[in-house]
């Protein structure tokens, strides 16, 4: 488990990060999220030592990080880099090596990751041959070569072609699924929507909400109920404790989007629909990530 | 080293899967020795596969070597002159060991040699009863010199002081260990500065500094270029001291080895002291285009040495002071010694300003590598980057 607690950074009278505190849990894909220049790339440089803090701890398992933690990490930094005149396979050697990987563990993880992730046919190109993409792939492998045990990766997604998103993606689910802690930033919400257990959400270098995306989305949510039926639905609105939104007629029947004061009172919408006829759809409508992405940031 | 990763290795993953990370493989952390040594070998391998660096490097040898051959070819005594000797002539011109004799029994036939230019003159038993040791010279048409004087009897000479070396052979080896100072220096120094900016422009930096301390990295780096240029110092006074001995230049070769191995030795702390501030001002700047102006007060450093040794190579004062400045050191030094002008403790404790010099340069190099690794864009200001 990795624990962030009351990490404060400021550059010159910049105040950077004040007071981050958040949890990225065993197994859990955690999602960092939050506008450009909120504070992501410095809490993660500091997760990983890269940058001190002015204030504030990390925490592996209860106990404050140290040096020889930290190549425990798996990290991919905001702004690539590898040597662009060493070739892939040795490049990823060596970073596994420095990491403390035998010759023998850092070459059988090196090929197996080209291999997952599809670059084995261009192992032994110069990095600066890669295409962007490609280039990519091979920072993902880097991040992972020595077997870490945390990943802490700033935006793993951007430059990937849609097919490649999903090799990365089942990589780091597999990671996550092995019991690791997986903080990952990105912009790409709706990567983060499907991909990620947690979400932290951080805005001009405070946390501005965090937790479980099920519990976030439904702190954030608005009784706000939609309901399909076959006939005319407007009846609805003159049931007790109900306020319609929207409702439309057409061939394919009614659609009501509608918000119910209480439970009982969209469930009430729910007995007479059936009691009237078929209802093809009924749910309680749950804001979107961005949505409490823009609420939230705001 | 790689057993032992490998066994503790599958312990902790058993250890670990009671834990959490079901499956997880577990690696021992490499020492900072072994960080360092990692670092230093990617620095080699990567030298060692640049066409550019193997080009210069079998230049400056081809060029040593040449200047060694072309020297002893110059400077070699030129074959014995020939005389023809007859009868008891023999003895007294074998003594002087000046020459190559040819014995032939009568005089006529030693004439014969003379005028068919086969030897220079013939040396006969003079004419008439005297001592054993008077003989006639035989020559052409001009008489011979070297032989006359070979064969006169010089008064006993006392020389109230060790003479010089001669000053053309004092200039050409000061030119020669300025020369390859500067060369080496220079090479490795930017060698170094721009590996420094490549990881640096290239960010692979932040992913290094995240697996290793900026220590482990600076000093895997210095000692790597070190190696190089040390390996580069010692092949080419090997050469040459190679090159003095095949040529019949021994005399020489005791003369100059001492300083050789002297120059050697401090050329390979002073290396590391330029090495690390190649690193530190090359840290200052993100850009490859930037390199330059960054390292050129290090450049001066390196240049002033050559030049001082050039321009005041017959000036002890000036020598002397050099052989104690930590930047001049590698090439005053060395001079003295083949000078004879040092006494046996000077080179000893030059080396210890020097060690100390270099401490306290790794030391404060450290500090503004650390500082400004992150900082990209502008060049950052000297006093930001050494400030704690």
């Amino acid at each position: 488990m990795l624990d962030i607690r009351g990490i404060t950074k400021r550059y010159g009278t910049r105040q950077v990060l004040t007071d981050v505190s958040f949890t990225v849990g065993n197994g859990r894909m955690t999602g960092f999220v939050g506008a450009n220049g909120a504070g992501k790339t410095t809490t993660m440089r500091i997760i990983l030592g890269v940058l001190t803090a002015d204030a504030g701890t990390v925490l592996i398992d209860g106990a404050p990080v140290t040096a020889s933690d930290r190549r425990r990490f798996g990290y991919m930094p905001e702004e690539r880099g590898l040597y662009p005149k060493m070739k892939v396979a040795e490049q990823l050697i060596y970073l596994a090596r420095l990491h403390g990987l035998t010759p023998h563990a850092a070459l059988r993880n090196t090929t197996d990751l080209l291999e997952r992730l599809g670059l084995t046919d261009r192992s032994n190109a110069l990095v600066e041959s890669l295409s962007l993409g490609n280039q990519q792939r091979a920072q993902i492998a880097a991040a992972l070569v020595h077997d870490p045990e945390f990943l802490v990766l700033d935006e793993p997604f951007s430059g990937l072609d849609p097919i490649a998103v999903e090799v990365v993606m089942g990589v780091l689910a597999e990671y996550a699924a092995g019991g690791a802690p997986v903080l990952f930033s990105s912009h790409q919400l709706d990567i983060v929507e499907r991909l990620c257990d947690d979400l932290v959400i951080i805005g001009d270098g405070e946390i501005r909400a965090q937790g479980a995306r099920e519990t976030l989305r439904d702190e954030y949510s608005s009784p706000r109920f939609e309901i399909r039926t076959h006939g005319d639905a407007s009846w609805i609105r003159d049931l007790p404790g109900i306020r319609i939104v929207d409702l439309t007629l057409d061939a394919a029947g009614g659609h009501v989007v509608f918000e119910a004061e209480t439970d009982a009172a969209s469930q009430l919408v729910l007995q007479q629909a059936i009691a009237r006829g078929p209802v093809s759809a009924f749910n309680h409508q749950r804001p979107s990530l961005a949505s409490i992405f823009k609420e939230v940031v705001q | 080293m790689t057993d032992k990763h490998t066994n503790t290795g599958s312990i902790s993953t058993e250890l670990h899967a009671s834990a959490h990370h079901v499956g997880r493989r577990v690696h021992t952390a490499p020492t900072v020795g072994q960080s360092v040594w990692l670092v230093a070998c990617r620095e080699i391998i990567v030298r060692l596969r640049s066409k550019a660096f193997l080009i210069s490097t079998g230049i400056l040898l081809l060029i040593s070597v040449a200047s060694v051959i072309v020297g002893g070819i110059a400077g070699q005594n030129a074959t014995l002159p020939q005389v023809a000797v007859v009868g008891n002539a023999a003895m007294v011109v074998e003594q002087t060991q000046a020459f190559d004799t040819i014995s032939v029994d009568t005089q006529a036939a030693a004439e014969a040699l003379v005028r068919d230019g086969t030897v220079t003159a013939a040396v006969v038993p003079a004419e008439g009863e005297g001592s054993l040791l008077d003989v006639t010279v035989i020559a052409l048409d001009t008489p011979p010199t070297a032989v006359l004087t070979a064969l006169s009897v010089s008064p006993a000479l006392t020389l109230l002081e060790q003479g010089a070396p001669n000053g053309g052979l004092v200039y050409l080896v000061a030119i020669g260990f300025g020369l390859v100072f500067l060369m080496s220096a220079v090479t490795f120094g930017s060698t170094i500065a721009q590996s420094v900016v490549e990881e640096k422009q290239t960010r692979v930096v932040e992913i290094l500094m995240s697996t290793i301390s900026v220590r482990a990295l600076l000093a895997g780096k210095v000692l790597g270029n070190s190696i190089m240029a040390f390996g580069q110092i010692v092949a080419i006074g090997l050469l040459v001291s190679l090159g003095m001995a095949v040529t019949g230049q021994q005399t020489l070769l005791a003369d100059v080895g001492p300083a050789i191995v002297w120059f050697a030795v401090f050329f390979a702390f002073g290396f590391v002291l330029l090495a690390a501030l190649y690193a530190a001002t090359a840290s200052m700047v993100s850009r490859q285009e930037d390199v330059g102006s960054a390292t050129a007060p290090v450049m001066v450093l390196v240049m002033i040495p050559y030049f001082l040794v050039i321009f005041f190579n017959d000036n002890p004062a000036v020598l002397a002071v050099m052989s104690y400045i930590p930047f001049s050191a590698p090439v005053g030094m060395p001079m003295r010694i083949f000078l004879d002008s040092a006494l046996w403790w000077e080179p000893l404790v030059s080396l210890a300003i020097l060690l100390a010099a270099t401490g306290i340069v790794i030391l404060l190099g450290a500090r503004i590598y650390a500082n400004s690794l992150l900082r990209m864009g502008a060049r950052v200001p000297l006093r930001e980057a050494l400030k704690r």
